[in-house]
């Protein structure tokens, strides 16, 4: 249905080492819509780690190689709205303040290919039906990058709609965050838990069997905790959902 | 409020460990969420009433960028204005200076009694304490700060600022303080008790100080909001009227606080209007303070102005909307800041008008979630202003020895050498699966680390590495495929 779309797929740091079925779920989804699915081996991290700690030199050699890596390809997807905010927000600046006129001209050329998966789904091929079957009470949480940086908006619920067997519950306090934050996380770790309890109580009470995000780091400390509390819910990534049939999960 | 709370950033605890007692306070958190959950909804239902927001937030945005880009010519004709009609204004360069110079004039007037219309920037430059080392009796004449000073508390919030006491303990520092042996925690009967209070200081203290949500180039005039009416008897029963405002209160036109006072209502306490807006020009025969002075200070604020990301921070107009929707605030309300100046707003302002050092646990006491930008009326992006700020704090740890003792710092360092070659990524990535197995249990979790790492899991579980990477996985699938 796509024709002969080609997409470069950037996992991210933390998906290829700790999440690594998210990424099997991008390619069999993409590949089930026609889409071609390319890796480059090259690719390491985005530096968002680097640049929201404060570390602006080491985010711009992260910058430059992705812009460098990704310089020829049609487009790039990334399931993971924070890495695709990173991008999107952060790189204009490092790369105008740290790198030349010629590095900013190619990723300003790059910049429009690159796609989070909810906007290359919606946006890029105009998909919102993926043929996905998952008979499961789901609630669905909004990163605060996905929600405020990428302004994803009703996408990730339009996908959701359609997958077949799929009871969505709605979540109360969508646009409060997890209490997450990267490193804040561990330099922050009792407010990081306080926040998380928060958003908890209002997950638990959606009674839904799986809580999903397009952002593994948010629902690696939900189901983190969600584990450690013997608790009946489990996270999962988004792309799993869209990528499981009847023939089975991804 | 277990325990007294410290307000100066010089010696405050760092942000995680004022956050523990404050987590710790169930009563506290109960009255912070409560209170903060009432002004949001507030805010957010007139926001929505209001269709042309956007554009009106869009106005109020560049009204201010507009002003700091010519702050010194509007701070000239501030200065030109205000004295043309009668006014004295003085500039203080830090707050040292300014309250040398409010001493001075106190002096003059004799005043051993002053009383005080809410003001942050008086709390900026720790006043009240500087003022009763020096024998004069400073009085707060707002209910929430009367309610902190009767208390022996310290602001929260910068527009609620008793936002964390509840009326069970009004009552209980009411009747202490004032000496009621019978008094019940019924709004009006505590609101009573403070009338009674407050009338006695208005009608024998001839001298008021106050702050300003706006100073009026145009005009030279200076203008005040509140819900009280108390800040209303301070402009009109006293003698001398003496104004702190920070430089950057100037805004250009009179007209402009039609834009200005539409968003700031909204915003701060979710009213279309705030009940009280005073603005004057100077002294008038007859009507008002006889003698007045305008006291301006920088405090840090020209620094401030020269920094290209960091000079938005000035734009604030303290509405204390991103306080409100903070979902860090909500948690640990203001005091964990050790600051007057609280939440987001607190986290880039402070660090800014201290030393950088004295409050650099600030800029990372933020999940960096973005509420406060989307919520700000005058467009600050506070995000990253925070982002800017922690690069300032690394480059400091940069060149010091406290480096090779920070397991952060160190972290990052390394994972630096590691991405930047895939092939060392790699070998972390395989280095990270065998040094975590050693801590993963049966079902595959982790269920405690030791060192940094244990911060994770002193609430959750992480789950084991799995056997293959993606790109494990994708080569091999490669390799199938090619056979």
């Amino acid at each position: 249905m796509v024709g002969s779309m080609r997409i470069s797929l950037f996992i991210t740091c933390y998906n290829d080492t700790l999440f690594p079925e998210t990424g099997r779920a991008v390619v069999r989804l993409l590949e089930r819509l026609g889409v071609d699915v390319e890796f480059r081996p090259a690719q390491t991290c985005c530096g968002q780690m680097h640049a929201n700690t404060g570390f602006r030199g080491e985010a711009f050699s992260q910058a430059k190689r992705f812009v460098k890596l990704y310089a020829d390809a049609e487009a790039v997807v990334i399931p993971s709205s924070s890495c695709v905010a990173m991008i999107r927000d952060q790189y204009p600046g490092l790369i105008s303040e740290l790198g030349n006129d010629a590095l900013r001209r190619e990723f300003d050329v790059l910049l429009p290919r690159v796609y989070e998966l909810s906007e290359f789904l919606v946006d890029k091929i105009g998909v919102e039906d993926v043929g996905a079957y998952f008979p499961h009470r789901v609630t669905y949480h909004a990163s605060c990058h996905g929600l405020r940086a990428l302004h994803l908006g009703d996408r990730p619920f339009r996908l959701l709609r359609h997958v077949r067997g799929l009871e969505l519950a709605n979540l109360d306090n969508l646009d409060r965050c997890c209490g997450f934050g990267g490193t804040f996380s561990v330099k922050n770790a009792e407010v990081s838990s306080a926040m998380m309890a928060a958003k908890l109580q209002d997950v638990l009470s959606t009674r839904a069997e799986f809580c999903t995000a397009l952002d593994n780091s948010c629902l690696m400390h939900l189901g983190g905790a969600l584990h450690r509390e013997f608790a009946a819910m489990r996270t999962i990534h988004m792309a799993e959902i869209l990528a499981s049939t009847e023939a089975g999960q991804a | 409020m277990s325990e007294h709370p410290v307000m100066d950033p010089r010696v405050a605890p760092p942000f995680p460990e004022a956050a523990l007692p404050v987590l710790r306070n169930a009563q506290l958190r109960k009255n912070v969420a409560h209170a903060t959950d009432v002004i949001q909804g507030k805010r957010n239902r007139l926001v929505t009433e209001k269709t042309d927001w956007s554009e009106l937030r869009d106005a109020a945005s560049a009204l201010r960028a507009h002003t700091l880009e010519h702050l010194g010519e509007y701070l000239e004709q501030f200065e030109e204005r205000c004295t043309g009609a009668g006014g004295v204004v003085h500039w203080a360069a830090d707050a040292e200076e300014a309250r040398a110079i409010i001493l001075a004039i106190l002096r003059e007037e004799e005043a051993d009694q002053v009383i005080k219309i809410k003001t942050m920037t008086s709390a900026e430059i720790q006043l009240n304490p500087f003022l009763a080392q020096h024998g004069i009796e400073p009085h707060e004449t707002d209910l929430a700060e009367i309610i902190l000073q009767l208390g022996g508390g310290e602001p929260s919030h910068i527009v609620v600022p008793a936002l964390h006491v509840n009326r069970s303990q009004v009552r209980e520092i009411f009747a202490r303080a004032m000496g009621l042996a019978v008094l019940s925690d019924d709004p009006q009967t505590l609101t009573a008790a403070a009338r009674t209070y407050l009338r006695q200081k208005f009608l024998t203290v001839p001298t008021a100080i106050s702050g300003a949500n706006f100073l009026i180039a145009e005009t030279g005039g200076a203008a005040i909001v509140e819900s009280e009416g108390n800040g209303r008897m301070c402009l009109t029963l006293p003698r001398t009227m003496i104004t702190l405002a920070g430089i950057e209160k100037v805004i250009p036109r009179f007209s402009d606080l039609e834009v200005m006072l539409q968003v700031l209502a909204r915003s701060a306490t979710g009213e279309r209007m705030n009940p009280y807006t005073s603005l004057w020009t100077g002294v008038t025969p007859g009507d008002g303070p006889q003698r007045f002075h305008v006291v301006l200070l920088d405090n840090g604020r020209s620094a401030m102005l020269r920094r290209e990301v960091e000079r938005q921070t000035l734009k604030c107009i303290r509405c204390g909307a991103c306080m409100n929707t903070c979902p860090v605030y909500r948690q640990t309300g203001g005091h964990a800041y050790g600051s007057v100046y609280p939440g987001p707003i607190g986290a880039i302002l402070t660090p800014q008008l201290q030393k950088l050092e004295h409050a650099q646990t600030l800029p990372y006491a933020s999940s960096l979630c973005g509420a406060c930008y989307d919520v700000c009326p005058v467009k600050i992006n506070i995000p990253e202003v925070l982002i800017d700020l922690r690069a300032q704090v690394t480059e400091k740890e940069r060149a010091s020895e406290r480096r090779f003792f920070d397991p952060i710092y160190l972290g990052m360092v390394v994972a630096n050498w590691v991405f930047a070659n895939s092939g060392r990524f790699r070998l972390a990535q395989r280095a990270a699966r065998i040094g975590l197995w050693l801590f993963t249990r049966k079902d595959g979790w982790i269920h405690s680390l030791p060192g940094v790492g244990g911060r994770w899991t002193m609430t959750r579980d992480l789950r084991g590495i799995p056997k293959q990477t993606f790109r494990e996985w994708w080569e091999k699938r490669g390799k199938e495929r090619a056979q």
